[in-house]
């Protein structure tokens, strides 16, 4: 059982504070992603729980012990790295085993654990080579398997699939996802791929500038961003954001078209506002999915097309600001064309201008 | 004219070629020619007479030759293992040092700065036994009242040779050895951290196998120099007492520039030069195989 707690934990890297007193509760076997742009403190924060950066303030408890001054092999912890960090001198088999003979297990108990974890990401054929000998695809599995020989508490993976093509990414995330599955272990793992987190996570945290923007579960935190910074980062295309006032219940953009505030939002009378409307709750009429109950409509100049195949992605204005709409059972679609717009009010979002901060009350 | 027109890569070859010659391949041929001969530098017509292998089954059969033969390579081993150790000490002190990192590195260099001879000359000194500061210091401190005769017995003057050439040569393994440090990536190393590793096991698990290719050049370098020792031992002890630390090249010199017997001198020299070729060779496996280890082969 490992249940890992954030309290309050600060990272500064001597005047320069990076992460800003985190709260953060992750409970067992629970498949944790932090996600963010660059240098918003994924891995800083990671490394603090890996206990390879030391922590400026706060606490760290893995299970119930505070880990805050233990050394990283006291906190039965592996760590997958974006690098994967993998031993060039040694095997794929004393790869895997490494962690066990440091550990003092007997021959045959290390054998043992290495051919199931072999077995597990198919790395039985590859044994005997050298990691200078593997394709990067293959390295990350013996990156994975030198983590789950060992039956941590905890698994740390940052960023472990970035250095792989689209397809070998797509590929690895499934295998990722099923190995959860089979080991069932607390994982905690770091990202800026927002695809990546909203498939593999239990929950996802947020993270921007060293603070905790949200955190939910996938659909939770796509369904009801907290913020401008959230609802831009999860979901793609990003979310539409048109700028307008608040005038009598309607939304008004400066070019003068005007959209009712969407249900379960609430602004003050003149207040400055962001409206948020995501590509697929604005479609073309006869083009779209069946209305639900709080719909609005709209003309708008269709200035490109970008066909996917089940879907085209329309590209227009809305008072000077580039909007991208969805296009269900497509048809081709001239540049220039005006179509009219089905705006489904139930799923749009209102944020304050100033501030990003959602209206929802 | 030119009939027939060199090609340009030999004609542009051609100078380094004719200086190569001159400088390395005339001289190389005239003294390995004289080992064949019974040639004195005070008889020049002896270069002339062919004497075959005698100079060679003179100096293989030769007591002396072999008792300095046996010193080097004590010295060699003594000395490479001592600096390679102190020199890994100091090259991981160094590099756990987080200020002035940059003045304590060229600090390390200062032995390197002086000349052997210079270093023979403060060691004979320091080692003297009436004025020498190792025995003052020694009787001053009430340790002995004796005079310790540093250069005068046998063991006792090898034992300071040593020590001078430890002196001024651990800072070839210490820097040789802090740059393969620099060279070691971070991730491995936390990995081994993660993986559960104390300071001692990520050190003799990771960091070593990544500096073993730089402790094997240093190695190598050191050995050739130690092989052809000279100067520090012909300054602190002449080679003496009694040839008790003759290595192989103060002989070689001594038989050819003392006795002027340069044909036999010659001789041995090619001959104790296998040696300084054996550890090249050795030690260039060694790094090779260490690198592939490292899958940096090819
Ligand atoms: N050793 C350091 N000294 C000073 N600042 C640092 C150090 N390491 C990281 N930082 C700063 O801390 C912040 C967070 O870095 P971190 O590596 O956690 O970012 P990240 O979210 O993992 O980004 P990425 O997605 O690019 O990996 C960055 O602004 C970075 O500049
Ligand atoms: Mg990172």
């Amino acid at each position: 059982m490992a249940e890992v707690h954030l309290e309050k934990v600060v990272k500064k890297y001597g005047e320069l504070e990076v992460v800003h007193g985190i709260d953060l509760d992750i409970g067992h076997n629970e498949f944790v992603v932090f996600v963010g742009p660059s240098g918003c403190g994924k891995s800083t924060t990671l490394r603090m729980i890996a206990g390879l950066e030391n922590i400026s303030g706060g606490n760290i408890r893995i299970g119930d012990r505070v880990v805050n001054d233990l050394p990283p092999r006291a906190r039965n912890i592996s760590m997958v790295f974006q690098n994967y960090a993998l031993y060039p001198h040694m095997s794929v088999r004393e790869n895997l085993g490494f962690s066990l003979k440091i550990a003092g297990k007997d021959k045959a108990e290390i054998e043992a654990a290495v051919d199931e974890a072999a077995a597990i990401l198919s790395l039985t054929p590859l044994l005997d080579r050298k990691p200078g000998e593997l394709s990067g695809g293959q390295r990350q599995r013996v990156a994975m398997g030198r983590a789950i020989v060992r039956h941590p508490d905890v698994f740390l993976f940052d960023e472990p699939l970035s250095n792989l093509d689209a397809k070998l990414r797509t590929q690895m995330r499934v295998e990722i996802k099923k190995l959860h599955r089979k080991i069932k272990t607390t994982i905690i793992y770091v990202t800026h791929d927002q695809v990546e987190a909203m498939t593999l996570a239990d929950r996802i945290v947020i993270m921007r500038n060293g603070s905790i923007e949200q955190q939910g579960t996938p659909l939770e935190v796509f369904a009801n961003p907290v913020s401008t910074f959230v609802a831009t980062f999860i979901g793609s295309p990003p979310m539409n954001l048109i700028d307008g006032v608040v005038k009598g219940g309607q939304v008004v953009f400066s070019d003068g078209t005007s959209l009712p505030v969407p249900p379960r939002y609430s602004a003050a009378e003149g207040q400055r506002v962001q409206y948020g409307v995501r590509a697929d709750n604005i479609m073309p009429i006869g083009h779209a999915l069946p209305p639900e109950e709080h719909m609005a409509e709209l003309d708008m100049t269709v200035s490109l097309s970008e066909p996917l195949g089940t879907e085209t992605i329309l590209f227009g204005e809305i008072s000077d600001t580039e909007i991208q709409a969805k296009m269900l059972n497509p048809r081709p679609v001239e540049p220039g064309e005006t179509m009219r717009f089905q705006i489904t009010l139930d799923k749009c979002h209102l944020f304050d201008a100033e501030s990003g901060v959602s209206l929802r009350t | 004219m030119f009939r027939y027109k060199l090609p340009p890569w030999l004609l542009l070859l051609l100078p380094a070629i004719i200086v190569l010659a001159a400088v390395v391949m005339l001289p190389l041929l005239l003294s390995l020619y004289s080992s064949f001969t019974p040639y004195r530098l005070t008889r020049p017509d002896s270069l002339f007479k062919w004497i075959g292998t005698y100079n060679y089954e003179k100096a293989l059969t030769d007591s002396k030759f072999w008792a300095a033969f046996g010193r080097t390579i004590v010295l060699l081993t003594i000395a490479l293992n001592l600096e390679m150790l102190l020199g890994l000490g100091l090259a991981l002190l160094v590099s756990k040092v987080t200020r002035g990192q940059r003045a304590l590195r060229t600090m390390m260099m200062f032995p390197m700065m002086f000349s052997p001879v210079l270093v023979g000359f403060q060691f004979k000194f320091i080692f003297n036994d009436n004025v020498g500061l190792v025995n003052n210091a020694l009787q001053s401190l009430g340790i002995t009242d004796q005079v310790i005769p540093w250069l005068v017995d046998g063991k006792l003057a090898m034992f300071s040779i040593i020590f001078a050439e430890v002196w001024t040569s651990t800072s070839v393994f210490a820097i040789l050895i802090l740059a393969g440090l620099y060279a070691i990536p971070k991730d491995p190393l936390e990995a081994a951290k993660v993986d559960g590793c104390t300071s001692w096991q990520t050190f003799r698990h990771i960091t070593l196998p990544f500096i073993m290719p730089f402790i094997y050049i240093a190695m190598a370098i050191r050995s050739l120099d130690v092989a052809r020792a000279y100067d520090i031992v012909q300054i602190m002890t002449n080679g003496g007492p009694a040839r008790r630390t003759e290595l192989l090249w103060t002989l070689i010199g001594r038989t050819g520039y003392v006795d002027a017997k340069m044909g036999y001198a010659n001789a041995m020299g090619y001959t104790s030069i296998f040696l300084a070729i054996f550890f090249t060779v050795y030690f260039f496996r060694k790094l090779t195989s260490a690198r592939n280890e490292l899958g940096m082969g090819g």
